[in-house]
């Protein structure tokens, strides 16, 4: 597990290979890369599991589970498969795969993970107000020069850079 | 040969994740001190990344359409609502920065075996349900000052659409003087070794598969 760390590939080498998968995916598909779409399925999906009336009468989750097929039977399902499965494949490839907790150390891992859990709850809420994430709406969205992608992106650095601030002790 | 293709199916999903998640965890991105030292300025990775991917992926866009083998207004461009959009933009700042990824970094960073992002991924769920549960009553703020469908920067602006990527061109070469000059004054960027290892100092604890050494 230890064995030797390569580098991260150089910020303009990286980014000319994520503008290339993203326009292949376009290619592709005629839409680009996402992934708060499929949080938005899987959660459908398990509300249809534990609560399946609330569920299916709710006004947001319920046009999931209309039909036959189950909400995660959908391209961006396997998108994310993908997603893990290439992650996994670069760090195992790259000596960087840890089995961690990742944060700073004055934080402590109870804090690490109430801090994971309480951003990932903003996070969940904000990307299905926004109409999808970073991916979905800034990087996607940006690529087709759309209005919508470079707004989000502004509030999302605003934003970002105010509250980072805030709990910078977090990070430092 | 007309494009897209629009295939929507197994195996289009697989690579093309499987790709997307390789080169975001070769960036650097499945980690969640590298995201976050984007809004302390101390690392630019983030900007320079995403704003060199949409350049790239803009000029093929526009150059495939222009040469005809990409049909007119064959892909999908999201549209406005203002309220919604900037304020989900915002709530989306404020995870990452609290929470230390975005939707797309934690499933990479749960790849690499972060357990954090699993927590970080728990919580999306949680924030996907609690935004349901609202839905009613915040309806109206989600459909509210909604832009023309789909609306670009050129139509915005009036201009076209070469002149939106020149403008973004010039836009990056900026964030990228800038933003290395800022990395260098804060002593470099984060690299994969003390990332992957920690240097004693800023990582909280390392399970090892088997053993599960806590504490």
């Amino acid at each position: 597990m230890h064995s030797t760390i390569r580098p991260f590939w150089p910020p303009l080498t990286a980014g000319i290979a994520l503008g290339l998968v993203l326009l292949a995916t376009f290619l592709l598909t005629g839409h680009g890369l996402g992934a708060s779409g499929f949080f938005a399925r899987f959660t459908a999906w398990l509300g249809g599991e534990m609560v399946p009336a609330a569920t299916e009468t709710n006004a947001y989750l319920g046009p999931f589970l209309k039909g036959a097929a189950s909400p995660l039977a959908n391209w961006i399902t396997w998108e994310i498969v993908g997603v893990l499965l290439g992650g996994l494949l670069a760090a195992l490839t790259s000596g960087r795969f840890r089995v961690k907790i990742d944060g700073a150390k004055n934080l402590g891992g109870g804090g690490r993970i109430a801090l994971a859990l309480g951003g990932g709850v903003l996070t969940g809420f904000g990307a299905r107000l926004a109409r999808g994430c970073t991916s979905g709406i800034g990087l996607s969205g940006g690529a087709t020069l759309a209005v919508a992608a470079f707004l989000f992106l502004i509030a999302f650095f605003v934003a970002g850079v105010v509250i980072s601030w805030m709990v910078r002790r977090a990070w430092t | 040969m007309s494009l897209p293709l629009y295939d929507g199916g197994v195996a289009s999903g697989l690579l093309s994740g499987l790709l997307f998640g390789y080169v975001l965890e070769n960036a650097g991105f499945g980690s969640p001190r590298k995201l976050t030292a984007q809004f302390r300025f101390s690392d630019w990775s983030v900007f320079k990344v995403m704003f060199t991917a949409i350049i790239v992926a803009a000029i093929g866009l526009y150059g495939a359409t222009e040469i005809g083998l990409l049909q007119a207004n064959g892909v999908f461009i999201p549209t406005t609502f203002l309220w919604a959009t900037l304020t989900g933009g915002a709530l989306v700042g404020a995870g990452m920065a609290i929470g230390g990824y975005c939707p797309g970094t934690s499933t990479v960073g749960l790849a690499t075996g972060r357990l954090d992002g699993l927590f970080f991924i728990v919580g999306m769920v949680i924030g996907v349900g609690l935004f349901a549960g609202v839905f009613d009553p915040i309806k109206s703020f989600y459909e509210a000052a909604a832009g023309p469908q789909a609306q670009t920067l050129g139509s915005l602006f009036g201009i076209p659409s070469w002149a939106v990527i020149g403008v973004l061109v010039i836009m990056a070469i900026l964030g990228f003087v800038v933003g290395t000059w800022l990395e260098r004054a804060h002593g470099g960027v984060l690299t994969a070794e003390q990332l992957s290892n920690g240097d004693g100092d800023e990582f909280v604890e390392e399970i090892e598969i088997g053993t599960l050494r806590t504490g």
